[in-house]
Formats: C-alpha cells, sequence, structure tokens
C-alpha cells in the first residue's frame, strides 16, 4: 500500500542538482516522479524510483544525503474538484498533510496518481479507503507511470 | 629516574614543592636570559629594556622583559636566535608559516634529550606503558608533531608505527591489521579517521584502541566526547609550539583538568592580548612562555596568540605544575564581526548545543558593502537530515538563533552536504576572512 521516495539533500549551487540525476543516470535508474523543494540556502529533492533500495545505494555511495520515506500513491479523477474531494477524507480527522506532488497525470476526464506525504501513511489509508479513494501498491503505482 | 608504571609519574621534577620549583625558576631564568644575551637579537632587546641577569631577583622582575612575538623569529630569519655555535645544532624544526617562509627552530642534542623527556611526562602521565604499540599520525619532518611524540614514545619504551600523515583509508587498514593501542595525531584527524573506517563499513570502536594523545590544533570537550564515542577509547589533550619546543609544554594527567605545564622547563604568563598586562587564575588570556633550559634557541616571554587560562591550584594527581585550559583560541584567529570579537570556539559551542549539528564548519568573513557579514557553514549529519523541509528550516534556525544568543551578532548559517568542507590532516582551518587586511577596528596589540 505504501510506495518508497528518496529524499535528497541539495545544496544550493551550480551544479548540485544535476550530480545526483546523473548517478542515477549512470546506474540506468529511471526517476519516474520529482519534486523539489526550495529554500533560499539549500533545497530537498524527492523522488520515486522503482528501485529505491539500489537507487539509494549509488546515491550514498557518490555522496548524497539520502532519506527513504514512505508515501501514499493516490487515484484522483481528473476533474474539476477531484482533488478537494479526496481531502474530504481528512476532514476532521487532525492528520496533517506534509506535501503533496503528481506521479502520473495530464490524461484528462481520466484518473491522476497523486504521491502524498502524510504524518500516518496507515491512518490515512485507511481514511481514505473509507471514503472509496484508491490508494495503490506499488505495483498499480508503477503501471500508471508506464514504468 | 626510573619510570614508575604505579604512580605513573615520568620525572620526579613533576611532583616539586612550588616553593622549591620557584628557586629552581629563578636559577635557571638568570641562565636562560644569559644564555639568550649572546644573540644579538636579545642583546640589543635586554640592553634597551636595561636588563641584565642579575638584576633577575624574584620571579616578577620577568616582567621587565620585553615580549618576543612571531614577527621578531621571522625578522631574525633564518636562524639570527641561534645562541650556539652553528656546529652544536643537532636538529631544525620549523613551523609553516601562513606568509610563506617557516620559522626555524634549533635543538641541541641536550634539547633534544630533554624534550624527549617532556613528551614523556604526558604519554605517561596518560597511560602510555613500554608493551604498548603507539600509531602516530603526525607528520614527520620539520612539523615538530611527528618527531617530538616518536622520541617521547620511545623514550617511555613503547613501540611505535610512524605512518605519518595522509592516505587515510591506508591508515585505517594498518590500524586494523596491525592492533596498536594507542593513537597520535590531531583530534580532527582522529574523527577523520573514525569517519573513513565507518565508510569502510566498519566499526571504527572494533579497531581495539585504548587511547590517543592528541594535539597540535585546538579542540573542544565536546570533541573530545566525539571522539571516545567514536573510536571506543580516552582522549588526552596536550599542548606544545615550536618556537617553545614543540609538543611536550603540557599534557594532561588522568584527572583530565587541565594540561599541566612543565614549569621547571618554562615560565608561563597568561596576559590580557590588548593591554598585555597579567590576567587573574580562572580567567582566558594569552599565554607567553619563556623557555628556561633550551640551549640552541632560548626565548624569552613569547607571545604564543593562544588564548587559554591557567589553575595554580593543587591536582590531586599530585603534579605540581599549574594547569592549562584548553586552547579556546587565537588572540590572532578571534575576528571581529561589526565591532564584535568573535572566536571561532564560540561557533563551535553553538553548533553543539544543538542536537544534530556535528561540529564540522566554516566561517567565512566578508564585507560585500559597508557592513560585515558572516557566513557559517555547517555540515549536516546524513542521520539529520528530514525529507522535512520544516524541520531543515527548523534545525538551521536553531544554529542561528545559538549563534546569536552566544556572540551577540546575527550569522548566516548554511547548510552543506557532510564532507562538503575539507578535512584538514594538519591544522583545521576554520576562518576564511575575505576582508582586506587592517578593516575592522582594533588588531591585538
Amino acid at each position: 500500500m505504501k510506495l518508497t521516495q528518496l529524499s535528497l539533500f541539495l545544496e544550493n549551487r551550480p551544479g548540485a542538482l544535476r550530480l545526483p540525476c546523473q548517478v542515477l543516470g549512470l546506474a540506468g535508474i529511471d526517476i519516474l516522479s520529482m519534486s523539489l523543494a526550495d529554500t533560499q540556502q539549500f533545497g530537498i529533492l524527492r523522488i520515486v524510483v522503482k528501485d529505491p533500495d539500489r537507487a539509494r545505494k549509488v546515491l550514498e555511495e557518490s555522496g548524497c544525503v539520502v532519506k527513504a520515506t514512505d508515501v501514499l500513491a493516490v487515484e484522483v479523477p481528473d476533474r474539476a474538484g477531484g482533488l478537494a474531494d479526496m481531502l474530504g477524507a481528512f476532514e476532521g480527522s487532525g492528520l496533517s498533510i506534509e506535501y503533496i506532488y503528481p506521479l502520473a497525470a495530464g490524461h484528462r476526464g481520466k484518473t491522476a496518481v497523486l504521491v502524498l506525504r502524510v504524518e500516518e501513511p496507515e491512518r490515512a489509508a485507511k481514511l481514505l479507503q473509507a471514503r472509496q479513494v484508491r490508494v495503490l501498491t506499488r505495483e498499480q503505482a508503477f503501471e500508471a507511470v508506464g514504468a | 629516574m626510573a619510570p614508575s608504571a604505579e604512580n605513573r609519574v615520568w620525572d620526579p621534577a613533576e611532583l616539586l614543592p612550588r616553593a622549591r620549583l620557584a628557586e629552581l625558576q629563578l636559577e635557571r631564568l638568570r641562565a636562560s636570559v644569559s644564555r639568550a644575551g649572546v644573540t644579538p637579537f636579545y642583546d640589543g632587546v635586554l640592553s634597551r629594556a636595561g636588563v641584565a641577569p642579575g638584576d633577575l631577583r624574584t620571579l616578577d622582575d620577568l616582567r621587565r622583559i620585553p615580549f618576543t612575538t612571531k614577527d621578531d623569529l621571522r625578522a631574525h630569519y633564518p636562524l639570527g636566535l641561534l645562541a650556539v655555535p652553528r656546529a652544536e645544532v643537532a636538529r631544525i624544526h620549523g613551523s609553516s608559516g601562513t606568509t610563506g617562509k617557516p620559522t626555524f627552530v634549533a635543538y641541541t642534542h641536550g634539547d633534544l634529550e630533554r624534550w624527549s623527556g617532556l613528551c614523556a611526562r604526558f604519554l605517561v602521565a596518560g597511560g602510555l606503558r613500554p608493551d604498548h604499540l603507539v600509531h602516530v599520525a603526525f607528520g614527520y619532518g620539520l612539523f615538530t608533531g611527528g618527531f617530538g611524540l616518536h622520541q617521547g614514545i620511545e623514550r617511555v619504551g613503547a613501540g611505535i608505527v610512524p605512518v605519518a600523515g595522509g592516505n587515510t583509508p591506508r591508515q585505517v587498514m594498518l590500524l586494523r591489521d596491525l592492533r596498536p593501542d594507542v593513537l597520535v595525531c590531531t583530534p580532527s584527524y582522529a574523527l577523520h579517521i573514525a569517519e573513513v573506517a565507518r565508510a569502510d563499513g566498519g566499526d571504527p570502536r572494533e579497531l581495539g584502541l585504548a587511547f590517543g594523545h592528541f594535539g597540535g590544533e585546538p579542540w573542544t570537550e565536546e570533541m573530545r566526547f566525539e571522539i571516545e564515542r567514536e573510536l571506543g577509547i580516552r582522549a588526552f589533550n596536550n599542548y606544545g609550539l615550536s618556537e617553545v619546543i614543540g609538543p611536550g609544554v603540557s599534557g594532561e594527567c588522568a584527572a583530565r583538568t587541565g594540561m599541566h605545564v612543565a614549569e621547571d622547563h618554562f615560565l608561563v604568563e597568561c596576559v590580557d592580548p590588548w593591554t598585555l598586562e597579567p590576567v587573574a587564575d580562572g580567567e582566558v588570556g594569552e599565554l607567553v612562555f619563556t623557555s628556561l633550559t633550551k640551549e640552541a634557541m632560548p626565548i624569552l616571554r613569547y607571545r604564543t596568540r593562544d588564548l587559554a587560562a591557567l589553575d595554580r591550584s593543587p591536582c590531586p594527581c599530585g603534579r605540581t605544575g599549574a594547569r592549562m585550559s584548553r586552547v579556546v583560541g587565537r588572540s590572532d584567529d578571534m575576528f571581529i564581526v561589526r565591532g564584535v570579537n568573535v572566536f571561532p570556539s564560540q561557533i563551535e559551542e553553538a553548533l553543539l548545543r544543538v542536537e544534530g549539528a556535528a561540529p564540522h564548519y566554516v566561517i567565512e568573513i566578508a564585507r560585500p558593502g559597508t557592513l560585515d557579514e558572516a557566513v557559517v557553514r555547517v555540515e549536516i549529519r546524513p542521520g539529520d537530515f528530514s525529507d522535512e523541509m520544516r524541520h531543515m528550516v527548523a534545525l538551521r534556525d536553531r544554529i542561528d538563533h545559538e549563534i546569536h544568543s552566544i556572540t551577540g551578532i546575527r550569522m548566516t548559517v548554511e547548510l552543506v552536504a557532510p564532507s562538503a568542507l575539507g578535512r584538514s590532516e594538519g591544522k583545521a582551518r576554520r576562518v576564511i576572512d575575505h576582508r582586506r587586511a587592517g578593516v575592522p577596528g582594533r588588531d591585538p596589540a
């Protein structure tokens, strides 16, 4: 039910983003989705890959600081109000969402898949399922991005 | 004078009652001033000050002699302060100069003999026995650390692996394969060795080291805890500088509440770097040393630029030599940001107060416009990295807050990746000042 996301610490300087991307490229690891959070002085790159263990190993070997985090892959109808409906699952639960970014989107009229980082992924998954929202397995999530 | 393994005092002179010590010091001071006076430099200094050896009636009369500075040594490059015929020189060492040429110091055979005995004092005080094997990762060469410790260890009768500096993976291999009991290097290099051993997939504590003697650069109590935790050893501090003799000027006993100065060989003073007046015991000031027994290059009232405090209260170990605190900074390393005096040790304290900040950092100071700007770059440790931005921002803000509360000024804190800052295998360079010389306010006297 959970997906492993890798987060990387990036210094704010030219070339800092390219290095981990090159390392993954050389190892033949495809980035399925990514999100970049930044402050003035440093950034955090979050990525989803098929083989997070191997990706983590090659990244750490190249000197990157990497952290693995559990996230949810959630299916949302790609229509007006689709995201708001999904978020309704958390109303009154006190669960806080750290961040969301798309894993697979852009097929208007079909469904989008979002990466959801919440404090308590298990509880969040239950709340979502109770609202008839599909939480994808790893395989289903990879299938959604054609990986 | 056989070393006693029981009470672990190398030289009975370490236990001299203070009154007897003072008599010995005065007698030796007169002799040392006489020896120094044969050099044209000290002959001029002493005659201008109107001091003759016979005028020294009490130890307080020392203060009639002017200070000697590093600039004096540079001005008499290479061996202008040599007080014996060149034929009597047994060894020349030097300290690396930031301005290009090193500063040379010379030793007679007698000086080398005394020096190795001084190193043996602190080595034995820290537990060195003849059956130990010691890994020495200090540079061998002009730097006094390598040969100084080497001779002290030999004097005690212990075995030595003279690895010298550099090639850390190889150092780790030798530590694993030869299983020495004792490590000798700079404290930052000890941490680097632990880091490399760990990166190798090993546990640095399994190297089986028992204790270590660290010196050659200032370090903190927190660094001691980190070294002890990482390597599973007891870490001892020792102090020295080539201009005075090299390592062996002072070192810790088992009580580890300061480093006993070998006061039968060096007079120590602690002065305010601005007024040059003595500071009270317990207060931080600049250390000033006068050699009492050196033959080749006696030195009178040498301003070390090292900031530390003295403690003359009795030590449970029985040694009577005054204890000096850790060196908390350099009077010339001290930097002034927007008119405020700041020591690198204050930044270290701030980092260590913040859980998660490793003590690897560099301070860069610049003056892009009219105001000074200080940037503190801090390495984050992998365990402290969070994928949540608010945690990372909070970490940075806590460091920022601590620096402000300790120094009273705001600095820009930047988090950088581990090992992004170069590790020094010699002295750690903590402060990079991009301002042109002579810009801010006052310089130390």
